[in-house]
């Protein structure tokens, strides 16, 4: 086990804790931006499936891991970022370097827009009102079919920065590296707000609002801060998907996909930035684990390649029922346990990670 | 001029009077109690304080200014800190950041410039620390700085609340019931860092407690309670001697129906 000692608050507010973990993050870094030269094409377009799915589960982590406020409407605010940025290229002819940021912007300002009203609301009618917004939104692009297409659909044009092409298909090594400069990026922003005054703030509102009140925290403010910044980057994430998809139209972002998004970061482990990326490797390479154990199956009982509809989501559901009843905390939280076992080895118990249950809450006001 | 006046303030509930007519006022630099017996009215006058609840009638200043004017989340920024009754900790975090969380007040970068952590962000979060770090020194929590409240015993839970309302750096503490469910050792060093808060940092203090020993110990002036009224307010052995509290308290012969609290 490692002790740092420590010699200047610095030390509590720089990114790395010491030295090695610096140096692992750096070598897993190292790796993410070499993984073209490993990989053939098709596994680097699952990778950067991955990647995006991670900004996306990033976003909605600030929400509910981080402020505490369910959402069962992100697949709307990837839809918002995704017809921003293409819309802005292909309608008033932005560069990508132009629409990419602003489709992160006109999704924030919707998210901060919704959450004005959204955010008197609590818990399932929290989860309720935001359902409403994602199926809104996929009747709102069908109605709005003059600029969407409707059910036809848009395609995404191939990104040129500064005369670099950036296509999923043509240039999949190039696409990857941006999609892994954007999810770099976000890490760092959100990795900002966890050691600034907004994400305390956030914490605040998480745990106790009354609380966060008295200490002269603005608690509608700061929610709709977060539902901004939120949807922010999951229009970010949107807009991407819309590149990699290459064609999309108002299934693209469905309910399901709202569903999975929130699924995915308590799969991984609510409230950390590893959940949001374990959840995504867990919702991007699911289908593919899933197409390879069938091929093995089958290979080894025979009767050919039978696809069975609705498996995937059985799977997924039966994962994230598992992970409630054993492991609240997600793939994170078991990690972090495996992490600490081999740490302290051999004097791990078993009651380490167990928390003691929470008093009675005063009087809860309104 | 008072730091706190109470003038004059009516709260129902439905039929139920909470708090009926009450005034009285709190001067800077002293230890004011509040006593009474369960549903007395002491925490909602609490809450009056801190702009949870809307008085129907009567107003509430502080150093001059009226309250009511002010949302809640307005008054820590004026200058009031507050417990709770049954701790209102953000469990889910270190008790660094819980008492971090009392500097919000004290804040000057805004969401952009923390997004890209610039170096005023940087400075800022340095001097936050300082601060906090003089609470942890006074409370003698530097063995807990790192640990989630959600794992943390009772007893360093009130005391971290209090640093957390000292980490506001407050011109008035409201301490809710600082001393329940303390053992007596720890209900002794509540007494004493009472004492030096009004003594060492000027800060005013306003508590609710039932511990007649700590009163005692550390309070200017006591005002006791009951059914919302207010009964007696002098010294803690004026009002401990009043007929009128030992009646509420202990049930005289007029009022045989009521309960020993």
């Amino acid at each position: 086990m490692r002790t740092v000692f420590k010699t200047s608050y610095d030390a509590d507010i720089n990114y790395f804790r010491h030295g090695a973990q610096a140096a692992w993050y750096m070598l897993l870094l190292a790796l993410a931006l070499i993984l073209p030269f490993l990989m053939g094409t098709f596994w680097i377009g699952e990778m950067t499936n991955m990647l995006i799915w991670a900004i996306a589960g990033m976003g909605l982590m600030i929400l509910v891991g981080q402020t505490g406020q369910a959402s069962l409407g992100h697949a709307a605010f990837l839809a918002i970022g995704c017809y921003a940025n293409v819309l802005l290229q292909e309608r008033l002819g932005l560069p990508f370097l132009l629409s990419f940021p602003l489709a992160g912007v006109i999704a924030g300002l919707a998210g901060a827009l919704i959450a004005m009203p959204m955010t008197k609301l609590h818990g399932i009618y929290l989860a309720i009102g935001t359902l409403a917004i994602s199926i809104l939104t996929d009747d709102l692009i069908v109605i709005a079919e003059p600029l969407t297409a409707g059910v036809v659909g848009l395609f995404a044009p191939t990104i040129d920065i500064l005369g670099f092409q950036f296509d999923r298909y043509a240039t999949p090594d190039r696409f990857y590296w941006l999609v892994l400069f954007v999810a770099v990026v976000i890490v760092l922003v959100y990795r900002n707000i966890l050691r600034s005054p907004l994400g305390r703030a956030f914490a605040a509102v998480r745990d106790s609002e009354v609380s966060a009140q008295a200490m002269g925290i603005n608690v509608a403010r700061t929610k709709a801060l977060s539902f901004g910044i939120s949807t922010a980057i999951t229009g970010l994430a949107g807009a991407l998907m819309g590149h990699f998809a290459g064609i999309f139209n108002n299934e693209t972002f469905n309910i399901i996909i709202s569903i999975q998004l929130l699924l995915m970061i308590v799969i991984g482990g609510l409230g950390s930035i590893h959940g949001a990326f374990f959840g995504a490797v867990i919702v991007a390479l699911l289908p593919q684990a899933i197409a390879i154990s069938r091929d093995l199956v089958s290979g080894l009982v025979g009767g050919g390649t039978v696809a069975i509809p609705g498996l995937e989501s059985a799977i997924f559901g039966a994962l994230l029922i598992g992970f409630i009843l054993f492991e609240p905390m997600g793939i994170y939280g078991r990690w972090l346990k495996i992490r600490t076992y081999f740490e302290l080895f051999p004097f791990y118990r078993k009651d380490m990670f167990r928390r003691q249950k929470s008093y009675l809450k005063t009087e809860r006001m309104r | 001029m008072s730091l706190l006046e109470i003038d004059n303030v009516t709260l129902r509930f439905g039929g139920v009077v909470a708090v009926n007519k009450v005034s009285f006022s709190v001067e800077e630099g002293e230890v004011f109690a509040l006593v009474g017996p369960n549903g007395a009215g002491k925490s909602t006058l609490f809450n009056l304080i801190s702009r949870i609840y809307d008085p129907v009638e009567g107003d509430i200043r502080f150093a001059g200014e009226s309250l009511l004017k002010h949302p809640p989340h307005d008054i820590a920024k004026l200058g009031i800190a507050r417990t709770f009754q049954n701790i209102e900790l953000f469990e889910q975090a270190t008790v660094l950041q819980n008492l971090l969380v009392g500097r919000h007040r004290h804040r000057k970068s805004n969401f952009i410039t923390e997004l890209l952590f610039t170096p005023e962000v940087r400075e800022g979060e340095r001097l936050h620390r300082a601060a906090v770090e003089k609470v942890i020194d006074f409370l003698d929590l530097q063995a807990y700085r790192d640990k989630y409240i959600a794992g943390l015993p009772y007893g360093v839970r009130k005391v971290v609340e209090m640093g957390r309302a000292l980490a506001i750096e407050p011109r008035l503490l409201l301490l809710d019931e600082p001393a329940s469910g303390l053992s007596v050792e720890e209900t002794q060093d509540v007494a004493f860092w009472i004492e030096d808060i009004k003594k060492q940092m000027g800060v005013t203090v306003l508590m609710v407690e039932h511990d007649m020993h700590l009163v005692s110990a550390v309070s200017d002036r006591v005002l006791a309670l009951a059914d919302g009224k207010v009964l007696s307010l002098g010294t803690a052995q004026e009002v401990q001697s009043d007929p009128k509290v030992i009646e509420a308290y202990i049930g005289g012969s007029d009022a045989p129906e009521r309960e020993v609290a």
